[in-house]
C-alpha cells in the first residue's frame, strides 16, 4: 500500500519529492510537506493510538495544532525520543521514526482495552473515591499502577543532547497568527516603516486559506495571495517572520512568549544549530490573528478511528492531496461543514450522506450539495457508529419521525461549529464577553494594548477579516510608530461562514460513551454525572471529570464541556463561568525555557587570577557561592587529611601563601566616609590613622551580626573595607540601601573593587623575609609598619597595596595588585616562598589556623541570631558611639537577656576524637529523651598544631561555663567535652606581632 | 628588584569569527568610576577634557578617552592610552569619587552585521539602531550577569563585565554567535 488515498491533482505538494519514514516499525511513503497525519492517512492509517483511560482505539482528528488524540513517540536516536507529539504537527522528514503510544503488546490488539470494559468503574471522579484509603497505598500501590495503565508516552532517560536558544526581541506591531487576517495586518502595518513581527506556528503561513478552497483575495486564490503576501513581508527591512514559532504566552506589558522550532522538521539538523528558540518579545502593540478551532459533534462512539473535523478533511484533501476515505459521511450542525462535503466529493470521493442535525438548513451552500447528489439527512442525528479500529457504519436516525439507518463509510467528517481561538487574549488579562446570539465567548474588555481580528474576534466570513485585519494593522502602526500610512484595500470573497454552531451533546448522546475530551476519556455522561454529584461551577466540574486537563487543554471540548454542564444546571453559559486560559498555548519543551543556561552557562563560575596557577599546582577546589576556591594542596600520596596537616603546620613554621582574591572590597570615598563607617559598623572609625587598619563588625537593624572584615585608611577621605567572599554583594547593597535611604546628606560613594585586585596572603614567621626582596617603596619593617597597617607602594614592579593583618594569628602580609598582575606576582611569592620553605595552601587550612585562633567565620559561627557579645566581640562595639546600624536593636531585652548562647571553645576529653559540625550539646547526657539541647558545635578541625581536635560552639552561658564538662550526645555514643576559651593556640597571640 | 609583573588578561587568546559576527577581547584600558553631583561636572569634565554626559544612555568621547553616563551621578570613564585617570582626578578639588577599576572590568568587542542578534540572545534592551543609536551605552544585563554596554558603531558594540564574569559573557556571546 503505497499512497493510495493520494489524489492525484489534488493538493499543493510535489509527488516527485518522496520521503520514507516509519509508524511502529512498518515502512511507509510520503511527500515532502506533508505532517506525520497527513503521510499517515495518504497510506490509509487512521488508528495512530490508545486513548488514555480506556484503551480505545483513536485516529486523527484534526489538522493542527489542537489535536486531542494523535499523539506519538518521534524517535531520532537513544537520547532523542520526543514523547506526545502531536503527529498532525510534526513535519514529515526523510527517515522519520514513530511509535504509537499506551498500547501494549500492540496498536490494534491492546490489552489495557480491557479498561473499556469496566467503564462503568472509571466514571469521573472514580479516582478520588476509590483510592481514598489506606493514604499510604496511594504513593506505593495505587499511582503507580495508575500511571502504568493510564498515560501518554514515554519520558526519555538519557539528559538531552539538544542545544537551546534565546532571544529577546521589541517592536512596534507584533502579529500572532499568519493567516488571512494576521497577513493583512502584517501588511497594513508595516507600510508605514513600523517594525513588525508575524509570527505563526506552521510551516508555512496562510492558515485557513490552507483548506479554504472557495477563497480569493486581491483576485487570486487565497493560498496564492498569502504566499505572495509573504514574499512582500519578506522583502521589507522592517518586517521579520517567524514560522514554525507559536506565541504561547501573554505576559504583563505586552511581553509575549514565542517558541520557535528550528530543526525538529530536518532529517539531519546542523549540530551547532539550536532546536528550539524561545522569543521573548516586547510589543508596543500587538494583533492577535489566531483563529478558531472547530468542535466536533458529541454523540455515542464518537471517537473511532475515521472520524475527524470536517476542516481537517478539506485540509488534508486540499493541501496535501490527501483524502480521509473513500466513502465518507458527514455529521454537522452548522454551515461550513458543506463545504467539505463539497470538496471531497469534487475529487471523486463517495459522501454517502450529509446529516444535519438542523431540521431545515437552507442557503446555497444546501443547494450545492444537492445539486452534487449528496443526500441531505435534515433533522436527522448519529446515534452511534460501528467499527474497531475503524468507524465502518453510522447510525442515523431521526426519532420523531421514526427513521433509523445505517450507512456504511470509512470515514465520518464532524463539525458542531467553530470556537474562537481566544487564549491569548484571556492570558493578556482581557476580560471575555458571551455573546448571546452566537452563543460564544469573544474578546470584551482589553487590558492590554492588542487587538484581536478575524476568526479569533468572532469574525465570520473572509471580507470582514481581512478588512478588520487591514485596519487593526494600520492603526496599531500608527499608533506605536507614526506617520502616514497609504489605506489599503483588499478585495476578499469566499462563500465560507465559520458560525458558532451548537455546543454541548447532540441528541441521543447519553447513551454510550459520547465523548466531550478525547485525550482524558471524559464523555458527556461524566459531566452530567459531575454536575448531580453536587458540582455547580465549572471550575468544580473540570477537576471532578479532568475535562479540559489533558495536554491538549481541552481545545476541542470546553465549550462542549461548558455547554453541557449548564443545560444540566438549568444556567446561562455565562453563569457556570468558564475556565481561565493558562500559557502555554501548546506544550512547550523545558529546554526552550531553558535555553542557553544549561551546562558552562547555566550559572557563571568565578575564577580569581591565580586559579591557574593553583589547578597546574593540584589544587583541589571547593565552589563558595560562584567561586571556585583552592582548598587544599594535595601532594603525591597526601590524602586531604595529610595536606591540610602538613599546611597547617607549614605557615606556622615557615609561612604559607594563600589565594584571597575573592574577599569582597568596596571602596568607601567622600569627604563623610568616616561617618558613613561609623553609621555601618559598629566600631569607631573618626580618628583610625591613615595608614591604620581595624576589624570591624556590620550589624542588621535587629543587631545581629551581619558581616565582618577588615578596613584600612587609605586617606582621610578613602577606606579599603574587606567583606566575607560570600558577603560581597549583599554588604555593598546594604550599604548602598542606607546610604540612598537613611543617610542620603552623606558626601560619600561605594565602588566594589572586589574584582579589581588579586590578593596574596603570604602568612607565617618567614611572610616578611618572602615578600621583602619583591617591596618596593614600603618601610615593612615591624616598626614602620606593625600589625593592622596598610601601606601603598609597588611589589614586582606594579602598583600594590600592602596590608599587615592576619587571618592565621601569624606575622603576615596582604598583597593587593591589580588583577591581571596576579598571577605573575604570585609566581613571584611563590618562588621567594621557596626559599623560605613556605607552601600554598588552601581555604581548609585557613579554616583551621583561624580556629586555633578563636576568630569566627560569619556564617559558619554566626547563623544570624549572634550578636557581637555572643561572639565575643563586645570589644568591637564603639563604646562612645551614639548611633550606628544594629545599635537600638542590640537594646533589645532578649538581647541582654541572660542565659544567651555564646561562643566558646571545646575540647574533647579524648584528643583524638573530632566532634561533627552541627552536633547538639548537652549538659546531662542521661536525661530523658527529648534532652535539654544548650548548644551546638559551629567549627571542629583537627589540630595539627595543638596536636588535638579543636572545636567552637555556641553554648547557653557559654563563658561562665569555661572548664564545665558537657557532653556530646551521637547515634553511636556520647562525646565528653571541657567547655574552653576559643583560642588554642598562642594565647597571648604574641606571634602575630613577629 | 624583579622585573615588572607580566599581565595577563583573563580572556587571553579568546576570539570568535562566524558569518556576520565577531568576539574579540579588547585590548587592555583604564579605567575609572566616577562619582560626582551635578555641580562637579564642569571641573571634571575639564580635567578630563571631555564633556561628562549628563543624558541617561549617553556617552561623550575625546579621542581614545569616553565617559559613559551610567546613573545622575556616576560614570564609567575608559582611556585606551592606558592613561593615569585617577591622577587626573586628583587635580580636580570638586567634590568626586574616583576608583580605579582598570583591572575590575574587562571589554569585549562584539562586531558584524548579527551583532545585535547575538547581543540580543542575553540582553533584554531594544538593540535597534532606533532606540540605541551609536554612542548609546547602558548598565544593562546579559543573561545572569551584569554588563555595561556601548555602542561604538552601527554593527559594533563594547560590553563591559567584571573580570571573573568575563568567561560566562564571552561564552554566552560565542553560543549565540554559533548558531546562524
Amino acid at each position: 500500500m503505497s499512497q493510495s488515498f493520494r489524489i492525484a491533482g489534488a493538493g499543493r505538494l510535489s509527488a516527485a519529492e518522496t520521503l520514507s519514514f516509519t509508524f511502529d516499525g512498518k515502512a511507509y511513503a510520503g511527500l515532502a510537506g506533508d505532517t506525520l497525519a497527513s503521510a499517515l492517512l495518504a497510506n490509509g492509517v487512521h488508528l495512530v493510538g490508545r486513548s488514555f483511560k480506556y484503551h480505545r482505539p483513536r485516529g486523527i482528528l484534526s489538522a493542527g495544532a489542537e489535536e486531542p488524540n494523535a499523539l506519538v513517540g518521534i524517535h531520532r536516536d537513544e537520547a532523542r525520543k520526543t514523547p506526545n507529539v502531536r503527529a498532525t504537527v510534526q513535519e514529515l522528514y526523510e527517515g522519520l521514526t514513530a511509535v504509537s503510544q499506551n498500547r501494549w503488546p500492540s496498536l490494534s490488539f491492546d490489552l489495557g482495552a480491557i479498561n473499556s470494559l469496566a467503564a462503568p468503574l472509571f466514571s469521573a471522579g472514580f479516582y478520588y473515591k476509590t483510592f481514598m484509603w489506606p493514604r499510604a497505598a496511594w504513593e506505593k500501590l495505587y499511582e503507580p499502577a495508575i500511571r502504568r495503565a493510564a498515560g501518554l508516552g514515554t519520558a526519555p532517560d538519557k539528559p538531552d543532547p539538544d542545544r537551546y536558544s534565546n532571544r529577546f526581541a521589541h517592536c512596534d506591531v507584533l502579529v500572532i497568527g499568519g493567516g488571512a487576517a494576521g497577513l493583512s495586518a502584517a501588511l497594513a502595518a508595516s507600510e508605514s516603516g513600523a517594525s513588525v513581527i508575524l509570527a505563526d506556528e506552521q510551516a508555512e503561513m496562510g492558515g485557513a486559506l490552507r483548506f479554504e478552497a472557495g477563497a480569493v483575495i486581491d483576485g487570486k486564490p487565497g493560498w496564492e495571495w498569502a504566499q505572495e503576501t509573504v514574499a512582500r513581508l519578506a522583502a521589507r527591512g522592517n518586517v521579520r517572520l517567524l514560522t514554525r514559532t507559536t506565541g504561547f504566552g501573554y505576559y504583563a506589558q505586552n511581553m509575549l512568549g514565542l517558541v520557535q522550532r528550528l530543526t525538529d522538521h530536518l532529517a539531519s539538523p546542523d549540530p551547532d544549530a539550536p532546536r528550539e528558540r524561545l522569543w521573548q518579545v516586547r510589543a508596543k502593540r500587538v494583533v492577535l490573528a489566531t483563529g478558531a478551532i472547530e468542535r466536533h459533534m458529541v454523540f455515542p462512539d464518537n471517537d473511532r478511528p475515521g472520524i475527524m473535523l470536517a476542516s481537517a478533511a478539506r485540509t488534508y484533501l486540499n493541501h496535501y492531496g490527501v483524502a480521509v476515505g473513500r466513502r465518507v459521511a458527514v455529521y454537522t450542525a452548522e454551515d461550513s461543514a458543506y463545504a467539505a462535503a463539497l470538496d471531497l466529493a469534487r475529487k471523486g470521493v463517495t459522501v454517502a450522506a450529509l446529516i444535519d442535525l438542523r431540521a431545515s438548513p437552507e442557503g446555497p451552500h444546501v443547494e450545492a450539495v444537492r445539486a452534487a447528489g449528496i443526500e441531505v439527512l435534515a433533522g436527522h442525528a448519529v446515534t452511534g457508529t460501528e467499527g474497531r479500529l475503524r468507524v465502518r457504519r453510522v447510525c442515523v436516525s431521526a426519532p420523531d419521525r421514526g427513521v433509523h439507518r445505517e450507512i456504511e463509510v470509512d470515514a465520518l467528517l464532524t463539525s458542531s461549529g467553530w470556537t474562537p481561538a481566544v487564549h491569548l487574549f484571556s492570558q493578556s488579562r482581557g476580560k471575555l464577553a458571551f455573546d448571546e446570539e452566537t452563543q460564544r465567548f469573544l474578546p470584551g474588555q482589553y487590558v492590554q494594548d492588542a487587538v484581536a481580528v478575524g476568526a479569533c474576534n468572532g469574525t465570520m466570513d473572509l471580507a470582514t477579516t481581512v478588512e478588520e485585519g487591514l485596519r487593526a494593522g494600520e492603526a496599531a502602526a500608527r499608533e506605536a510608530h507614526g506617520g502616514r500610512t497609504r489605506k489599503l484595500k483588499l478585495d476578499a470573497r469566499s462563500a465560507e461562514r465559520w458560525s458558532a454552531g451548537m455546543a454541548g451533546a447532540a441528541p441521543g448522546a447519553g447513551a454510550g460513551m459520547a465523548f466531550v475530551d478525547f485525550q482524558n476519556d471524559v464523555t458527556a455522561k461524566d459531566i452530567r454525572q459531575a454536575v448531580r454529584e453536587g458540582m455547580r461551577s465549572i471550575e468544580h466540574v473540570k477537576r471532578f471529570t479532568t475535562t479540559g486537563m489533558a495536554t491538549d487543554q481541552g481545545k476541542t471540548s470546553n465549550l462542549h464541556g461548558l455547554a453541557i454542564a449548564a443545560e444540566m444546571l438549568d444556567k446561562p453559559i455565562p453563569e457556570v463561568g468558564l475556565t481561565t486560559f493558562r500559557p502555554p498555548y501548546t506544550p512547550v519543551t523545558f529546554g526552550a525555557l531553558v535555553g542557553h543556561a544549561r551546562g558552562k552557562l547555566f550559572e557563571p563560575t568565578r575564577r580569581t587570577p591565580i586559579h591557574a596557577w593553583a589547578e597546574a599546582h593540584g589544587a583541589v577546589f571547593e565552589d563558595v557561592g560562584q567561586w571556585k576556591r583552592a582548598w587544599y594542596f594535595p601532594q603525591a600520596g597526601e590524602d586531604m587529611h595529610a595536606a591540610v596537616a602538613r599546611e597547617c603546620r607549614t605557615v606556622r613554621q615557615a609561612a604559607g601563601i594563600f589565594d584571597a582574591s575573592t574577599l569582597g572590597k568596596i571602596e568607601v570615598v567622600g569627604p563623610d566616609a568616616a561617618r558613613f563607617m561609623e553609621l555601618m559598623y559598629t566600631n569607631p572609625w573618626e580618628k583610625l590613622a591613615v595608614g591604620r587598619c581595624r576589624y570591624g563588625i556590620m550589624l542588621r537593624e535587629d543587631g545581629f551580626i551581619y558581616d565582618d572584615g577588615v578596613v584600612g585608611r587609605l586617606a582621610e577621605d578613602r577606606f579599603h573595607v574587606t567583606t566575607t567572599t560570600g558577603g560581597a554583594p549583599r554588604v555593598l547593597n546594604h550599604m548602598e540601601d542606607y546610604l540612598q535611604t537613611e543617610f542620603p546628606h552623606l558626601k560619600v560613594w561605594l565602588t566594589s573593587t572586589t574584582e579589581q585586585w588579586a590578593v596574596i596572603a603570604v602568612q607565617g614567621p618567614k611572610s616578611r623575609d618572602i615578600i621583602a626582596p619583591l617591596v618596593e617603596g614600603i618601610d615593612i619593617s615591624d616598626a614602620a609598619m606593625p600589625h593592622m597597617s596598610v601601606r601603598e607602594g609597588r611589589v614586582c614592579g606594579v602598583p600594590a597595596r600592602l596590608f599587615r593583618v592576619s587571618f592565621t594569628g601569624e606575622r603576615g602580609f596582604e598583597i593587593n595588585v591589580p588583577a591581571d598582575y596576579g598571577q605573575a606576582v604570585w609566581e613571584a611569592v611563590w618562588a621567594e616562598g621557596q626559599k623560605h620553605g613556605a607552601c600554598a595552601y588552601g581555604t581548609e587550612t585557613m579554616h583551621v589556623l583561624r580556629a586555633e585562633k578563636g576568630f569566627i567565620i560569619v556564617g559558619q559561627d554566626t547563623d544570624g541570631t549572634v550578636t557581637p557579645d555572643d561572639a565575643g566581640l563586645a570589644w568591637a562595639i564603639g563604646r562612645n558611639k551614639k548611633d550606628f546600624v544594629g545599635i537600638r536593636g542590640l537594646r533589645r531585652p532578649d538581647l541582654v537577656a541572660p542565659g544567651r548562647r555564646q561562643l566558646v571553645g571545646l575540647k574533647t576529653v579524648d584528643p583524638k576524637t573530632v566532634l561533627e559540625e552541627g552536633a547538639q550539646i548537652v549538659a546531662d547526657p542521661n536525661q530523658k529523651v527529648p534532652m535539654k539541647m544548650i548548644g551546638f558545635v559551629t567549627s571542629s578541625y583537627w589540630s595539627e598544631n595543638c596536636g588535638r581536635s579543636i572545636a567552637l560552639a555556641l553554648v547557653e552561658n557559654g563563658r561562665s561555663r569555661i572548664g564545665e564538662h558537657l557532653f556530646v550526645p551521637m547515634p553511636n555514643r556520647v562525646i565528653e567535652v571541657e567547655v574552653t576559651s576559643t583560642v588554642f593556640f598562642d594565647e597571648k597571640g604574641e606571634r602575630v606581632h613577629g | 628588584m624583579a622585573e615588572a609583573a607580566r599581565r595577563i588578561p583573563p580572556l587571553e587568546g579568546r576570539s570568535f569569527e562566524g558569518q556576520g559576527i565577531a568576539l574579540l577581547p579588547a585590548p587592555p584600558a583604564s579605567r575609572l568610576s566616577l562619582r560626582a553631583p551635578e555641580s562637579s561636572r564642569p571641573a571634571l569634565s575639564k580635567a578630563l577634557g571631555l564633556d561628562l554626559p549628563a543624558k541617561p544612555k549617553s556617552t561623550a568621547a575625546n579621542g581614545a578617552r569616553a565617559a559613559l553616563w551610567l546613573g545622575p551621578d556616576e560614570w564609567l570613564v575608559t582611556d585606551e592610552t592606558g592613561a593615569d585617570l585617577p591622577s587626573v582626578c586628583a587635580t580636580v578639588t570638586a567634590l568626586h569619587s574616583a576608583v580605579d577599576i582598570s583591572h575590575r572590568n574587562v571589554g569585549i568587542l562584539v562586531s558584524g552585521a548579527r551583532a545585535e542578534d547575538v547581543l540580543n540572545a542575553g540582553c533584554p534592551q531594544d538593540l535597534s539602531l532606533a532606540r540605541f543609536p551609536v554612542g548609546a551605552a547602558s548598565r544593562t544585563v546579559l543573561g545572569k550577569v551584569e554588563i555595561v554596554l556601548w555602542r561604538t558603531g552601527a554593527e559594533a558594540f563594547r560590553v563591559e563585565c567584571w573580570r571573573s564574569f568575563s568567561d560566562y559573557v564571552f561564552s554566552l556571546l560565542e553560543a549565540a554567535a554559533r548558531e546562524n
